[in-house]
């Protein structure tokens, strides 16, 4: 850990730290005793930041901290859910493709190359807009994971590829390994390190998308995210009011957390780069 | 390989990415659980209250009709493919009925073409070139400064940045309108400055999201292709730097940025639709917008034909480019 703590660079830590800032305020924070934020008056309306309402209370009453906290709790659950789903799904198609090779494999290319390029916010447009934001988290996750598994198929069908004609890969199927082994012992290790940098680049994307589609008004009516809370604050004229701390708190957050992740991306893949270059 | 392979393959994957698209698009809502007639007529009924029930039957007739619900599910795919892609017909539109919503889409589409188009390949101008200039030159401070501004900005999504740049340049300091307004019917020159002044603020959005990528992206390819041996033995050789960057480092690193550029596309599209809605841009994406909110069920449906149908074809022009600056390549 402490050497780890050395070698890193700069952006691995500073991407690490926020992403770690997030995680709590997201994942513990959000569980400590609250009442709902998303219920109106339960406080006075535009209140200014004290220290009862350290960003003040929205024009319909709800307390801005906890609001935004929840917020952060949902972006982050669907992004992971979606990188999950993605993720586990692109791996598997990649593998069998690559392995399978022949027609199976020429097949499930096409369908990927289809699903790299399609432009995929239309397409979310259409379909959440049929749902008229009546769907639940779960709904939006799996809609957004539609198209989160092509990019990391391609990438390890190609891996698998090149990996398939080295020596060792031969050497394990002689001595008798079926092919399913070879995959979980041989290849996994190998791709699981790009995995884990595309699993957070399938958390950005899946945030970014989501609150895109709130900013439509589209993304579920009642779900607290991070593109929500901005939609809401602009819904309620609170830039024309001038109420910063309402509009400019999920803004700040937003961006905070997307740069902070997308530092962690590109400092670990300098980082195991570096690794490798040893 | 000849290059009529290789062209008809390309034409070939780009009829696919639409056939795909389009299908999946026809389908999906008649997944749904929800019937959009039905929606309508609720929707109706809320508006206006009780409605006669025989009244109401002949509405939910006629608008089943007009949404291409009548006969069987092959028969209505075979008029949606017909009607839709090949003659881009998608019934009239609900919100200015009975104008076609082909019509509307035709008047909107150039000005959503004309900002991505120009910011798209602008910033990958300006981003290759800084990109390059900071992967080769990569221990100038200037170039390290300008890849961490690079990097702060890029992974902000679209919506945000055109929000915030709104709300600094509209809302505080007053420089421009909060809605673009383009006038029509007042000659060019009104015309063309209004456009311009509108487009302004939504261009520079996209232009700094844009080059961000391409900065970041050519950087590392560019480094990458510095540290190469002909690189070195062309220093050896006594050639100016500026010749290396030029015919070796530049050559050999913007071939990977041209496919990356034909693989973007649809995520710039998506982008440009945020920034026009955020700032009332006159384009496909407001269309979009006002549509949602109206329950224009034809309208979004063309939209979204229409999107898919131009950037298919842009990331098949880009493509098709691409031997033709190669030199590696040479078609028979």
């Amino acid at each position: 850990m402490k050497k780890f703590w050395k070698t890193a660079n700069f952006r691995l830590k500073a991407g690490l730290i926020i992403t770690c800032i997030f995680m709590f305020v997201g994942f513990i924070v959000y569980f400590f005793p609250h009442t709902d934020p998303f219920t109106f008056n339960t406080y006075p309306n535009n209140l200014g930041a004290s220290g009862e309402h350290w960003l003040g209370t929205t024009s319909m009453g709800q307390d801005v901290v906890w609001l935004l906290i929840e917020a952060i709790h949902n972006s982050l659950l669907i992004g992971l859910i979606v990188a999950t789903i993605g993720t586990v799904v692109g791996v598997l198609v990649g593998l069998l493709a690559g392995f399978a090779g022949g027609t199976l494999d020429r097949v499930l290319m096409v369908i990927t190359d289809t699903f790299v390029v399609i432009p995929s916010l239309p397409i979310l447009i259409m379909m959440t807009s049929l749902m008229k934001g009546g769907a639940t988290v779960i709904v939006m996750a799996l809609v957004l994971a539609m198209f989160a598994w092509a990019w990391p198929s391609r990438q390890i069908r190609s891996m698998a590829l090149t990996i398939k004609e080295r020596d060792f890969i031969h050497t394990a199927r002689f001595s008798g390994e079926s092919t399913m082994q070879i995959v979980v012992t041989e290849i996994l290790p190998f791709a699981l390190s790009w995995s884990l940098s595309n699993f957070m680049n399938a958390t950005l994307s899946a945030i970014g998308s989501e609150s895109s589609l709130a900013v439509l008004g589209l993304s579920p009516g009642n779900l607290v995210s991070l593109g929500n809370m901005i939609q809401w604050a602009r819904n309620y004229n609170a830039v024309l009011a001038g109420r910063w701390l309402w509009i400019g708190a999920p803004i700040v957050a937003t961006v905070i957390l997307f740069v902070g992740l997308f530092m962690l991306i590109t400092g670990y893949n300098d980082y195991q780069a570096m690794k490798r270059g040893r | 390989m000849k290059f009529k392979t290789f062209f008809l393959q390309r034409v070939l994957a780009w009829a696919l990415t639409i056939w795909i698209g389009v299908t999946f698009i026809f389908f999906i809502p008649r997944m749904f659980p929800s019937d959009p007639v039905e929606n309508m007529i609720a929707q109706m009924q809320t508006r206006s209250g009780n409605m006669d029930p025989a009244e109401m039957e002949a509405l939910r007739q006629q608008l089943r009709v007009q949404f291409g619900l009548e006969g069987s599910l092959l028969k209505q795919y075979g008029s949606f493919l017909w009607n839709g892609l090949l003659h881009f017909d998608f019934g009239p539109s609900l919100m200015s009925y009975p104008e076609p919503v082909g019509d509307i889409i035709g008047r909107y589409l150039p000005y959503t073409l004309i900002l991505s188009l120009t910011s798209t390949f602008l910033a990958w101008v300006i981003g290759n070139f800084i990109g390059l200039l900071a992967g080769f030159r990569k221990n100038k401070k200037s170039s390290q400064i300008l890849e961490s501004i690079a990097i702060f900005i890029y992974p902000i999504p679209y919506f945000l940045v055109a929000l915030v740049l709104q709300i600094i340049f509209a809302f505080v300091l007053k420089w421009f309108p909060l809605q673009a307004v383009i006038k029509t019917g007042v000659g060019f020159g009104p015309w063309f400055g209004s456009l311009m002044k509108a487009s302004v603020l939504p261009a520079v959005s996209l232009l700094l999201l844009g080059t961000g990528w391409w900065i970041i992206s050519m950087k590392s390819l560019a480094s990458t292709t510095a540290e190469e041996d002909y690189v070195r033995y062309a220093r050896f050789r006594g050639l100016s730097e500026g010749t290396i960057g030029k015919s070796y480092v530049l050559r050999n690193s913007i071939l990977t940025q041209i496919t990356a550029l034909a693989m973007s596309l649809g995520g710039v599209f998506g982008g440009s639709i945020m920034t026009e809605i955020i700032f009332g841009y006159p384009g496909v994406g407001s269309l979009i917008q006002s549509a949602i909110l109206q329950s224009d069920y034809n309208m979004i449906l063309g939209c979204i034909t229409i999107s898919i149908v131009a950037i298919s074809t842009a990331t098949l022009i880009v493509d098709l480019i691409y031997p033709f600056i190669d030199p590696r390549i040479r078609y028979g």
